[in-house]
């Protein structure tokens, strides 16, 4: 009887220390993730501009975003630039792994050059790329002109050009961290099954499609996984180039949700936005975890 | 995602020395297939880091001399005093200043309560544990657009806005990714290590702050450079949070530099070298612990 009392009290003063622990990461959840979710959701069936009565409009905002034109074409422009851009950071990163993890010593010295970007904020690496883009006095500019290209576009303000310019530059920001994700798997892989591929006679190029990538299969996911939701909100770089005039043709969701909620005051259907774009990045995310049967393989 | 032990530098090593026996540089004999392999990735080195030598050399030149054409790398008069007109043009002392203790803040209390909670859900327990950590995981998939208008009206309610505390406050309290990857760690510590502490009498903050934390050493360095890089380069919250010139952040101030100064690109570029250099030069010296750290905590989940 006392010895029940006893285990009793003690697991209190377990779970106690367990509370206790947890506190100030508890706070910050509820105060700063699961509240601000919930009063979002809320907004988002409201009219509010944050200082007059917040009034109920019903499914008001998440019909008006599919009748805003802008953000029709916003939409548009986030996807075209995550499917140019994830592809491209996907293989760039892994052709550059690939052979990065065959320099031996000098690997180190060439990951300064690639990770570098990486460790500089996307405001200058914006400022530096506005600069190589302006066509008054862009350096790829005039190399494409010295190689009999009449009227390089002006990258930036042009439609075609503004979102595959955009991709380029978080291309070349977001490569390093590519590289060395894939290069931390690729070191994983066992050298005595290439080996034995090697015994067998299996040319490079098969022992890259049968070894290789499916081995390297789960850090395929997960950095696809994690860039797309990272490029679905790409917002820096559009900001810092177009300030609030960015071409229609240049906006992004994010971009779209930052002017509605801070300059139009529209909180309500900035919100209504952001869960739309909650939804999508939840949907492309469980896709890839039903796809990945089908190609992601796992070891242990 | 994949590797358990994740000690990428006794595997860079391991590596390394694994390629200097078959066709590194240096130990083995040479081979004609390496001149590709180097043609190709000093060609690769040389495209990521042009960008960066434009900048410095443009930070150099006389305004005029940008607009030749050709353009040209290397200035033809070299006019460093750009970089004291940039100096002057925004109060970059004041920026660093607000960058570095606001960025160092974040990291250390965000080291402190993430480990504290990445304690309590491996080690302790207590009820709600798998339902709290199932929420704490789930928060991941929730970006941060759809909370940082919520999270505007709660700070002007604290009256927070334009303040460093909306910047410091909220990332310090919470951190799903952290708590997270330090519970990953902590399950791996033997249990006995504490079992013999506490037969020895030691409660629950000794074990955590003598033997938990020392051992945690690796993935907090990690989590460290994770955090403080992340709040070193963010711009999205700052530019939401604040309004005074005298608060801003580097970030902030090269955006708004580039506001005031459009036409004067050679002082741009100046600020931009400014607010690029001082990562960089610390990334050179302490790469090997920076690119781990980033591996590291990308490797966990």
């Amino acid at each position: 009887m006392a010895l029940a009392v006893d285990v009793k009290r003690r697991r209190r003063t377990e779970a106690l220390w367990g509370y206790a622990f947890l506190t100030p990461q508890l706070i910050g959840l509820i105060a700063f993730m699961v509240g601000p979710l919930v009063f979002a959701i809320v907004l988002s069936f409201s009219s509010w501009d944050g200082l007059g009565s917040r009034t109920f409009v019903g499914l008001q905002n998440f019909i008006g975003v599919w009748q805003n034109e802008q953000l029709r074409q916003s939409w548009l422009n986030t996807a075209w630039f995550t499917a140019l851009q994830v592809p491209g950071l996907l293989i760039t990163g892994f052709f550059f792994a690939f052979f990065i993890q065959k320099a031996g010593r000098l690997t180190p010295f060439y990951r300064i050059f690639f990770f570098a970007p990486q460790v500089t904020s996307t405001v200058a690496v914006g400022a530096i790329w506005l600069w190589l883009l302006n066509p008054e006095i862009s350096p790829i500019s005039a190399l494409l002109k010295s190689l009999g290209v009449p009227n390089p576009p002006d990258w930036l303000q042009d439609p075609g050009t503004a979102i595959p310019a955009i991709v380029l530059v978080s291309i070349w920001q977001g490569l390093g961290y590519m590289i060395v994700m894939f290069v931390a798997g690729l070191q994983n892989i066992s050298p005595t099954l290439m080996e034995a591929a090697d015994i067998d006679g299996a040319s490079e190029w098969q022992k890259l499609r049968k070894i290789t990538v499916p081995l390297l299969s789960p850090t395929i996911l997960f950095l696809s996984i994690t860039s797309i939701i990272g490029s679905f909100q790409v917002f820096d770089y559009i900001y810092f180039f177009f300030d609030t005039t960015a071409p229609a043709n240049a906006h992004t969701i994010v971009y779209d949700i930052v002017n509605i909620a801070f300059r139009e005051f529209k909180f309500g259907f900035a919100a209504a936005i952001a869960v739309y774009l909650f939804l999508v990045l939840l949907a492309l995310t469980g896709l890839q975890f039903l796809a990945q049967k089908r190609w992601v393989h796992y070891t242990e | 995602m994949t590797s358990s032990s994740s000690e990428i530098a006794a595997r860079d090593l391991e590596a390394a020395r694994r390629k200097n026996t078959s066709h590194g540089l240096g130990g083995g004999r040479f081979k004609p297939s390496w001149i590709p392999l180097h043609l190709l990735l000093v060609a690769g080195s040389l495209v990521m880091f042009v960008p960066f030598l434009w900048m410095l050399f443009s930070a150099m030149k006389p305004l005029d001399e940008i607009f030749a054409q050709p353009p040209k790398l290397l200035p033809k008069v070299w006019q460093p005093q750009n970089f004291v007109t940039a100096w002057q043009g925004a109060d970059f002392a004041r920026a660093y200043l607000n960058s570095v203790y606001i960025a160092g803040l974040v990291t250390v209390f965000t080291l402190i309560t993430c480990s504290m909670a990445a304690y309590a859900f491996a080690r302790i327990r207590f009820p709600g544990r798998k339902v709290i950590f199932g929420v704490f995981l789930a928060t991941l998939m929730v970006p941060f657009q759809l909370t940082v208008i919520p999270l505007y009206v709660i700070m002007g309610q604290l009256r927070w806005i334009d303040t460093h505390l909306a910047l410091i406050v909220p990332p310090s309290l919470f951190n799903a990714f952290g708590v997270f990857l330090l519970r990953q760690y902590v399950r791996g510590i033997p249990l006995e290590l504490e079992e013999a502490a506490s037969i020895d009498g030691a409660g629950r903050v000794r074990i955590f702050t003598t033997i938990i934390l020392p051992l945690l050493r690796t993935p907090l360095v990690a989590l460290g450079i994770f955090v403080f890089l992340g709040q070193w380069n963010s711009f999205f919250s700052p530019l939401i949070f604040l309004n005074s010139d005298r608060n801003f952040t580097i970030p902030l101030v090269v955006n708004q530099f580039k506001g005031a100064y459009s036409s004067d690109w050679t002082s741009l570029m100046a600020a931009t070298t400014m607010a690029a250099l001082p990562m960089l030069l610390i990334f050179i010296i302490a790469q090997r612990q920076i690119v781990q750290g980033i591996a590291l905590s990308g490797s966990k989940t």
